[in-house]
């Protein structure tokens, strides 16, 4: 998300880099181009406004244009005021006593309530905590439904009493189970509702009544437009709202809308949804979003999906290996498998510094594919092949290729690339004294990556 | 009650807020004396301030409000101006696809959540009341129920549905209805897709291998294509119909969840941009509540003009 502001900004920053003093004219310069990506972004005409007068303010100071380095004193006065924009506030749900802690999802039709109340079961799971789910949208045809198959993906348990159709009777059931079983997190599902649709936002006050809910977490569509503070503000005044989900953030929408909510409505952003599994819920950094915007790279959030997926114990095992010098293709598949279960390559490049200015190389980016087509190959070889592939001849080349529907070519370019790596990991690991491991990172690099090129 | 009166109903509020400050300023610039210049630069800045908070778009919101400033006003009101030039956008778009031997064949696909599923409801009950015989095909495998969710609008509609267990490919649940359709002899197939994002390279080639399959089935299918937009969305509603138009062969627009107080001005913008066409509004949950669009009452019901 934010991908085309954060280039904008970017391209006017690079010209700005370019004088070695600003004027008041590159600074107007500047700031419209800023403007512009702005409002493009779909943020709120009245807060572009306002967000440009203070960065003019800060950035007319005479020392930011005597200083040496104004251009980068520019970014970072943006970079201040857009984290000033989103608040101090902490993604995630804050503490609570409450038992069970009751959570109210509310939102717009469409916005991806069911799916982030699937999602957010997940992630309170995997804190270990134990959800309960309920649906009270009894309106949408099958609504119940795909939570209930939502909730079997994520593994937590779902109130469903078959037959019951009203809304309030089936919270107030929800809660009585999760007292009974022992679950100190529910999560209420509602029906999708316009802020404007008067007899549903009389029945959410009197979900809410019920339920008694320590969270009330809006979700918002990252691609809304300008009505964002409209409904946001709405459900706000009318229901309350804790917190905003920003679902859907990984499009190519600029979210300007989440940069209005949260200043103008004045509710904190708790988690963003970039995906369409289970696990694409993030709780929300604004320090580490602002500087993805800016193009500075969200190495927290990658070295935090790293570490969901590695396995500690395996992270020793290999590092170990990487030490005696033993990295065999067998480890090497097994790297891939980690990266690929942090989620699409995509995604995992998009978090990397630097990887913001290389928008150009979406044509040839690493396609998942090949990953995949590598991951055949190995599993074509016996383990034996897999522990030593100097023994790899012609002919077992062939057999490979066969097996794993490639060609030899294919093949060959693999075992060239691995035996490549080696060198360098012995190189590496002669050169520091240290050994390579354990950082996943220091695979991806050395890796799939340049397998890919 | 006509087109006029149902978005009315649904735009009410939306026209209630905007026409209060777009009767603002055209107080301030339609004063008899000043109906002879040229709308002033103030009015001029207040309209820009309008139509981008109405999700036009910075492209088209340029184009209105520079060929309202160059305009020799011969008497003309600024809302005669402004409707004018809204309208000369919408009718620059392309022409809703002629109609053809059935089976006609419409995909309707969209990013996640605009209302697809709901649309094709609608559809097929609007066509069915018009004698057309209707066949639904559930081709989103991929969202839970949502096949369940659609099944229960072909109830509503009395329409068959073809439809295939959850994951399968959809690809095949396309082939099984155009053979479906022919052998039934059905004069329209409405096909509903899995919602999404038009930034998804995989998901979005999957909606060409549906094409391909549709086309070798039935020739010159699917005949129409419609894109799915959610009335809130923001510029992004661009970048989806542009996405969606080079992958899908996008033919038209459908405008739905107008009844909120989004403007769905987003419309102008690709009308402006991309040259699609919208041909339906959504204004409402119920199975009525799906409009062919008509740019003229689109316009004087969002500045709500008197008949």
């Amino acid at each position: 998300m934010f991908d085309t502001l954060s280039n904008r900004l970017q391209d006017t920053f690079r010209s700005i880099r370019g004088e070695t003093r600003l004027t008041e004219t590159s600074v107007e310069t500047a700031l419209r181009e800023i403007r512009l990506a702005l409002v493009e972004a779909d943020v709120n005409v009245q807060v572009v406004k306002a967000f440009v007068d203070r960065v003019r303010d800060r950035a007319m100071d005479q020392a930011v244009l005597k200083s040496l380095t104004p251009s980068q004193q520019v970014v970072k006065i943006v970079r201040d005021e857009l984290l000033a924009l989103f608040g101090d506030a902490t993604g995630g749900l804050v503490e609570t006593t409450a038992r069970p802690r009751v959570i109210l999802m509310l939102g717009l039709q469409g916005s991806g309530k069911t799916t982030t109340t699937g999602k957010l079961a997940r992630w309170l799971k995997k804190q270990g905590r134990h959800p309960l789910v309920v649906s009270t949208d009894v309106r949408r045809p099958a609504a119940i439904q795909q939570l209930a198959v939502v909730a079997g993906q994520a593994g937590v348990r779902v109130h469903d009493p078959a037959g019951e159709m009203d809304p309030v009777a089936r919270t107030r059931g929800a809660l009585q189970e999760a007292k009974n079983v022992g679950a100190d997190v529910v999560i209420v599902d509602t029906a999708g509702r316009l802020h404007i649709d008067d007899e549903l936002m009389v029945e959410l006050l009197a979900i809410r009544d019920v339920a008694g809910p320590s969270d009330l977490l809006y979700v918002a569509d990252a691609m809304t437009g300008q009505d964002a503070i409209k409904s946001a503000g709405e459900f706000h005044r009318q229901i309350g709202v804790t917190g905003v989900v920003l679902s859907k953030i990984d499009g190519d929408a600029r979210g300007g809308a989440a940069l209005s909510v949260v200043s103008v409505v004045g509710v904190p952003i708790a988690f963003v949804g970039a995906g369409e599994r289970l696990e694409d819920l993030e709780a929300f950094h604004a320090d580490r979003f602002v500087s993805r915007m800016l193009g500075m790279g969200d190495v927290l959030s990658l070295i935090e999906k790293a570490e969901e997926a590695i396995d500690e114990g395996e992270a020793a095992r290999l590092e170990e290996k990487l030490r005696r010098n033993a990295f065999s293709l067998g480890d090497f598949r097994d790297q891939l498998r980690t990266i690929r279960k942090m989620g699409p390559l995509e995604h995992v490049l998009k978090l990397l510094p630097g990887m913001g200015q290389m928008k150009d190389l979406a044509a040839n980016k690493p396609d998942e594919k090949s990953l995949g087509r590598i991951e055949a190959i190995i599993n074509a070889m016996t383990p034996e092949e897999r522990e030593h592939a100097e023994i790899i001849d012609g002919s077992r080349r062939k057999r490979v290729a066969r097996g794993s529907g490639t060609s030899v070519e294919d093949v060959n370019r693999l075992l060239k690339q691995y035996a490549e790596m080696r060198k360098m990991l012995k190189m590496v690991g002669q050169m520091t004294g240290q050994p390579v491991g354990p950082g996943p990172k220091k695979k991806k690099r050395k890796g799939p990556f340049s397998l890919m090129r | 009650m006509g087109f006029f009166d149902r978005l009315k109903e649904g735009l009410s509020r939306t026209a209630q807020q905007i026409v209060g400050r777009f009767d603002e300023i055209v107080e301030r610039a339609d004063a008899p004396a000043d109906r002879t210049r040229a709308v002033d630069v103030e009015t001029l800045d207040a309209l820009e301030e309008l139509l981008i908070g109405a999700d036009v778009g910075v492209a088209a919101t340029d184009a209105i409000v520079d060929a309202v400033g160059t305009r020799q006003r011969k008497g003309e009101s600024l809302r005669a101006l402004v409707t004018e030039e809204i309208l000369r956008i919408f009718e620059s778009a392309a022409p809703v696809p002629p109609p053809v031997d059935p089976p006609r064949v419409v995909l309707v696909v969209g990013v996640n959540g605009t209302g697809k599923t709901t649309t094709v409801g609608k559809l097929a009950n609007q066509f069915t009341r018009e004698g057309r015989s209707v066949l639904v095909c559930a081709a989103d495998t991929f969202r839970a129920a949502a096949v369940d969710q659609l099944q229960v609008w072909a109830d509503r509609a009395g329409v068959d549905l073809v439809r295939a267990r959850e994951g399968a490919d959809p690809a095949a649940v396309v082939f099984d209805a155009m053979a479906a359709a022919k052998t039934r002899g059905r004069d329209l197939v409405l096909v509903d897709t899995a919602g999404r994002l038009h930034t998804r390279v995989n998901l979005m080639n999957e909606l060409d291998k549906i094409r391909r399959v549709a086309a070798r089935e039935v020739p010159g299918a699917p005949h129409e294509v419609l894109l799915v937009l959610d009335a809130t969305v923001g510029q992004n509603g661009v970048a989806q119909a542009r996405e969606f138009t080079s992958v899908a062969g996008v033919t038209g627009i459908v405008l739905t969840k107008l009844d909120g107080t989004a403007k769905g001005g987003v419309a102008v913008a690709i009308a402006h941009d991309l040259k699609l066409p919208i041909q339906y509004v959504g204004v409402g949950e119920g199975i009525d509540d799906l409009l062919p669009f008509s740019p003229r009452d689109y316009v004087d019901a969002l500045f709500q003009v008197k008949w």
